[in-house]
């Protein structure tokens, strides 16, 4: 045998060797994959700091990242979901679509380690309810927060309002009183659609409650009941004031945050990100001590609790299969230390040991009414599947455009009901 | 002598047979296996899709899991119920007959004046009309959003300083200008491109021919009737088979503008599949739009290429 072909069989050995080296030494060590959609470069770069740490205490764990953006991500996992091969840890917003994924077997029922400290240690326990099911749970929430009414205090002084309004009729009061004084009431970016869903969502909480939607939900109900109906009345009163930015079915919500943060209109409804988006979206750099937030109005006679609260939050699911290690991680991602640090960053912590770390009044207003919610509404696009999520978005544009009725926009979302929940 | 040539030719003509067979099948056999890759990825990214979409259509199907609950043709006759799918059709009409009618002729005068002719600057004014094509199309909406924004855009600003009194439009809010304004962006972005395929149309006109048409006494008008533009026929042809396939398949532009909004007055066939497909998990129903839409531009291309442009590939050969 020639010495240049010993040399060549021996180079591609080792390099087969080298292929298989890892493989074989990975056999004894747990990977845990885990994706997450934080893109941000100090929020991303705060989960790695995570990972690391909980790596460093536990050598045989391995944790492998994908950050994904949003849509990306979400493209990704359908794919993957459809192969069944969800990752270990995975971005997960709770209700319908997670239990989805429980009813066709792709998540793990973590209930068992749940139980006892872990479960006690969370203030958001409503949030911790839309990751589980009939007593299961197949994730934590680690960031929650809710939806309500940001509002300019300057323009409210400047209009002469004193008082921040707690009914439907005297926020409608207040809309008059901006108008009159020359001021844009509200900002609001229809374009994409979710802005505006919030309006027509949260009168219906008001009006309807827990019992209304849970019925709608449960097919023992209809979305086109009164509350649904008359959520749609109660807006188009609203709308019929004409309170909104110019434009605003043409714009998106980087423009409602824009008009906000620039003074441009008075009052916004949206959810915990807010402040940072006004800021990061407007020439002013944000308002600052300028900003306050009120509860969206309770509505007179509404069957609903004035208390209750809707929104959402990021939680991680545990795929299903999921080493005991996985689990492991996920508790140590929601225990009090790494709640607090993330707390400095971006989250409102959901375990109670971790709410102190927020600073910002506002936001501690909002962690308040999120704990003390008697019920709390997911997102409908989260909660309800995709399909019906999407028509309530469009069904609703329709009434801020003025080209359907309240009762169209009802019979509209009932009709998406019946073909996606059943008769 | 004939002896000889009937000794040797048999053997002549058999090897040269032999010979042949050998080299077609030869060729075949090269040509075979140099398009092999290029048909395999033929058929795993085009040819399936396209069936299993037809395939996935006949279904109700969220897209996890295999596909089970068949449908048959319930998903088309939805489909063709649907008024929003109705308007998007026409919508994707609407874009595309005032592309041949407004984008191709603007198009068609540019290049005239530019492509040749003596016009100071034509060199560079060539290039600046040919920019917008450069950018992709992200970039291009992206710009046309902030133009067209209503409180802050500079087509209101540049409208205001021309007109007195001129009251603010929000272009990509009012139902009855979004689609124009969305077709104005679209002819910015893409006149350059039908420009310069008419521009290298006119190079290939000989000069003789234009003038041999001024000495017989036309003006320029008339030469440009009766000889520039049948010269140009085979050019023209060509951007108007590319300018309605464009049309039928727009959908980045229109996305980032509107999202078809406010409530579908932009929407177009693309958009419509790309909501009620993929953001409404309706995998069945919307590879049921996919297929009407493949439909649409595959007899479109298969009639106008047989019917108008077979000409060109005549002449052509």
């Amino acid at each position: 045998m020639s010495s240049k072909r010993f040399a060549y069989i021996l180079v591609v050995l080792t390099l087969i060797a080298l292929a298989i080296a890892p493989a074989v030494h990975a056999q004894d060590q747990v990977v845990i994959t885990w994706w997450h959609i934080n893109t941000d470069a100090t929020q991303s770069a705060f989960w790695q700091s995570v990972a690391d740490e909980f790596m460093a205490a536990n050598p045989n764990v391995k944790i492998e990242i994908t950050v994904l953006e949003n849509e990306a991500f979400k493209s990704r996992l359908v794919t993957v979901m459809q192969a069944g091969d969800p990752p270990d840890l995975f971005q997960s917003w709770g209700g319908g679509v997670l239990w989805e994924y429980a009813k066709a077997g792709l998540v793990k029922n973590i209930a068992a380690d749940l139980e006892g400290e872990w479960r006690d240690s969370f203030s958001a326990k409503a949030a911790l309810e839309l990751y589980g099911r009939n007593g299961e749970y197949y994730g934590v929430p680690w960031t929650w927060g809710a939806v309500g009414m940001f509002y300019n205090k300057a323009l409210f002084a400047k209009a002469g309002i004193e008082k921040t309004p707690e009914t439907w009729t005297e926020f409608l009061d207040v809309v008059k009183k901006l108008k009159a004084a020359g001021i844009t009431p509200i900002a609001l970016g229809e374009r994409d659609k979710w802005p505006g869903h919030f309006w027509w969502v949260y009168l219906a909480i008001r009006l309807g409650g827990e019992e209304a939607f849970l019925a709608a939900y449960n097919r023992t109900g209809s979305f086109e009941a009164e509350p649904f109906v008359k959520a749609g009345e109660y807006l188009k009163e609203l709308i019929d004031l004409e309170p909104f930015i110019e434009g605003f079915l043409g714009l998106g919500y980087g423009d409602q945050a824009a008009a906000m943060g620039d003074s441009r209109a008075a009052m916004e409804l949206m959810g915990q990100w807010a402040p940072s988006v006004q800021a990061s979206s407007s020439q002013s750099g944000g308002l600052g001590e300028n900003l306050g937030w009120f509860p969206f109005p309770a509505v007179e006679g509404g069957a609903g609790n004035p208390n209750d609260v809707l929104g959402g939050g990021d939680g991680f699911a545990v795929g299903a299969k999921a080493e005991p290690e996985a689990v492991k991680f996920l508790r140590y991602i929601t225990s009090v230390d790494v709640q607090r640090r993330a707390a400095a960053i971006w989250v409102l912590p959901t375990v109670a040991g971790a709410e102190d770390a927020v600073k910002d009044p506002i936001l501690q207003t909002i962690i308040k009414a999120r704990n003390e919610a008697p019920y709390f509404q997911l997102y409908y696009d989260q909660f309800l599947p995709p399909a019906v999520g999407q028509v309530v978005n469009d069904s609703v544009e329709k009434l801020f455009a003025g080209v359907a009725t309240p009762a169209e926009v009802a019979a509209e979302i009932e009709a998406a009901a019946q073909r996606e929940l059943g008769q | 002598m004939s002896s000889v040539r009937f000794r040797v030719l048999p053997r002549a003509a058999l090897s040269f047979a032999e010979h042949s067979l050998r080299r077609t099948t030869e060729k075949w056999l090269t040509i075979a296996l140099l398009t092999l890759p290029g048909m395999i990825i033929f058929l795993m990214f085009l040819l399936i899709p396209i069936f299993q979409s037809s395939y996935y259509s006949l279904f109700k199907w969220n897209g996890f899991g295999p596909p089970t609950d068949f449908r048959g043709l319930s998903n088309y006759i939805d489909l063709f119920k649907d008024s929003v799918f109705i308007r998007s059709i026409l919508n994707s009409l609407i874009l595309m007959s005032s592309s041949l009618l407004l984008q191709l002729p603007l198009a068609l005068g540019l290049a005239l004046l530019v492509g040749r002719g003596r016009l100071f600057g034509r060199q560079l004014f060539r290039a600046i009309l040919f920019i917008p094509y450069i950018f992709s199309e992200v970039i291009t909406a992206l710009i046309w959003l902030y133009v067209l924004h209503p409180n802050m855009g500079l087509m209101n600003r540049v409208f205001e300083a021309i007109i007195p009194n001129f009251k603010y439009i929000a272009w990509l809010a009012d139902r009855n200008i979004a689609l124009y304004a969305i077709f104005l962006v679209l002819t910015w972005k893409y006149f350059g491109f039908y420009m310069i395929l008419y521009m290298a149309g006119l190079q290939s006109i000989p000069k003789e021919l234009e003038e041999a048409g001024r000495i017989d006494g036309c003006n320029e008008f008339q030469v440009l009737r009766f000889v520039t533009i049948p010269l140009l026929g085979r050019t023209i042809r060509l951007t108007i088979f590319l300018s309605v396939l464009g049309s039928f398949q727009q959908f980045v532009v229109v996305w980032i503008l509107t999202q078809g909004g406010p409530v579908n007055a932009t929407s177009t066939i693309a958009t419509y599949l790309y909501k009620y497909g993929i953001q409404r998990f309706a995998l069945g129903y919307g590879s049921a739009v996919a297929v009407v839409l493949f439909c649409i531009t595959l007899f479109f291309s298969l009639g106008y290429q047989r019917i108008v442009m077979y000409q060109d590939y005549v002449l052509r050969d």
